[in-house]
């Protein structure tokens, strides 16, 4: 069902490029999105953006047992960020750690405000995001996924929400920094947004951007996320055949 | 201004049209247009539009028989799982009226019941009830889960889809409007009507589904194809989904009904 996109394929544009992988400035990584992958889960979705590869299973609505988290008028979103041991080169220790706890937090944020909770008081969806490989720029690519796969699960939506990130190294701003871009770079800001109005659910900043830069940037990574938007909703149309 | 045609397939966020048409189910207004928040199918009727999901989860409404099955046994009734994000219950005095008995002893954990919705609260506590045709304990058979939305297409129109299944398997099949399917006969029959059931959910969104069902049960047991006939219904397929839907559901509710006639005497013996 799966088929793994091999990153020499990609084909360097004719303009001549700093970026070590012969991107553009404004160049996505080359990326995939599958609807559906998994048997058991109410919805899922498969993505890889470069040498990244997700995996998001979604399950609910559902009954929530934990009744001090119930709330009496909407659903809560449980998001599970969680990278595999075998995901980054230095095997990861498993389990959740102050990383990992961060994201989940801040996808469930840049989540919810698409989703219709107040139709399911009392209950609860659960997101669970699983990286298998990991090559910078996860969160994103977390939240890109985990969109798909709560439209595959019949979740009522305002919309898709989809996320990218741009940054600078050596002193350019660019789009969607790979993993060693990122490490070396000076500045990472993931941007989460909801395509139809324009409405940003997540922006982080890491590192050090000018007004001018920062700007740049946000609208840099609100051109990768609109070109992201795309292939959501392909995924999710292709799932369906026709 | 509308943007979308009749049966067109829509994502969340695909703007449909702007305020000169109603927004129906699956649909929501913001800045005077209606978008979809669902993926699913468009249905046109009048001015009113509303997306027909292709997935979704049961949402209990009060007058809706479902299948269900004893998850707990609690003081004075039993929890029971209906294939929805709410659990259900069945107060015992529904069953035994003011007489006192062991709950063990009539229902255990495990058990799977015919029931129908008698109320749905603000906080959605579902309560259950078992007095009516037909309702009551099954015995054996086998349960097949499909999505609450296609439990419409399952039947079909005035239940074509579901009695062509039942006859030629000779299984008494019931369909709960929770997408729970009960199905009852030979245990060779009864895999293939899981099979059939199976990929009618799957093509569910799709037309000439009728014929491809034929051929399925025909190729499965293993007998002629019948002539190709001309089929009147094939073409007018899709509109039963979208345009159709609501005479198709209580439609579907009748047809569920006349299956309880079958079970009465399920019905009969856990009340005796």
């Amino acid at each position: 069902m799966i088929t793994i996109i091999i990153n020499k394929d990609f084909k360097p544009k004719s303009k001549p490029s700093k970026r070590a992988d012969g991107r553009a400035f404004d160049e996505l990584r080359p990326f995939k999105i599958e609807a559906g992958v998994l048997e058991r889960a109410d919805g899922s979705a498969y993505l890889e953006l470069g040498g990244n590869k997700v995996m998001v299973a979604v399950y609910g609505p559902r009954e929530l047992h934990i009744r001090r988290l119930m709330q009496p008028d909407r659903a809560v979103l449980r998001c599970r960020y969680n990278m595999a041991p075998f995901s980054v080169d230095d095997r990861k220790r498993p389990g959740p750690d102050r990383r990992s706890v961060e994201i989940s937090k801040i996808t469930s944020e840049a989540i919810m405000p698409a989703v219709f909770l107040e139709k399911f008081p009392r209950s609860t969806i659960d997101v669970f995001i699983e990286i298998l490989e990991a090559e910078g720029g996860t969160r994103c690519a977390g939240i890109t996924a985990a969109s798909v796969a709560l439209a595959d699960a019949g979740v009522p939506m305002r919309d898709l929400v989809v996320a990218c990130a741009a940054g600078k190294t050596d002193g350019e701003v660019i789009l969607d920094l790979s993993e060693a871009e990122d490490k070396d770079g000076e500045a990472d800001v993931p941007v989460a947004i909801m395509p139809r109005t324009g409405e940003i659910t997540l922006l982080q900043s890491d590192g050090n951007l000018t007004t001018e830069e920062f700007e740049k940037a946000l609208n840099l990574s609100i051109d990768g996320c609109m070109e992201l938007s795309k292939a959501q909703k392909e995924a999710i149309v292709k799932r369906y055949g026709d | 201004m509308i943007f979308i045609e009749d049966k067109q397939m829509v994502i969340p966020g695909d703007v449909l049209a702007d305020n000169e048409y109603h927004s129906g189910r699956g649909t929501f207004k913001e800045d005077d247009k209606i978008c979809s928040s669902l993926v699913g199918l468009v249905a046109i009727r009048d001015k009113k539009i509303s997306v027909i999901p292709l997935q979704s989860k049961y949402i209990p409404k009060r007058g809706d028989v479902v299948i269900g099955e004893i998850t707990d046994i609690r003081f004075s009734m039993w929890n029971l799982d209906i294939n929805s994000p709410y659990s259900g219950i069945l107060p015992a005095s529904d069953v035994f009226g003011k007489e006192k008995r062991d709950l063990n002893k009539t229902f255990s954990v495990g058990d799977v019941l015919f029931l129908r919705v008698v109320d749905v609260d603000e906080v959605k506590k579902v309560k259950l009830g078992l007095k009516g045709r037909g309702l009551g304990k099954f015995r054996n058979g086998i349960l097949i889960y499909i999505t609450p939305t296609k439990v419409p297409r399952l039947i079909g129109k005035k239940g074509s889809m579901i009695n062509m299944i039942k006859d030629e398997t000779k299984c008494e099949v019931v369909v709960g409007q929770n997408g729970v399917v009960w199905v009852k006969g030979d245990p060779a029959m009864e895999r293939v009507a899981e099979k059939v059931i199976n990929m009618i959910e799957e093509q569910a969104h799709t037309s000439g589904l009728t014929d491809r069902v034929r051929n399925m049960l025909f190729e499965l047991l293993g007998k002629e194809k019948p002539e190709e006939k001309p089929e009147e219904e094939s073409d007018k397929e899709p509109e039963e989904k979208t345009e159709k839907e609501s005479d198709e559901e209580s439609e579907a509710e009748k047809e569920v009904a006349e299956e309880k006639e079958e079970e009465e005497e399920n019905g009969e013996d856990l009340i005796q």
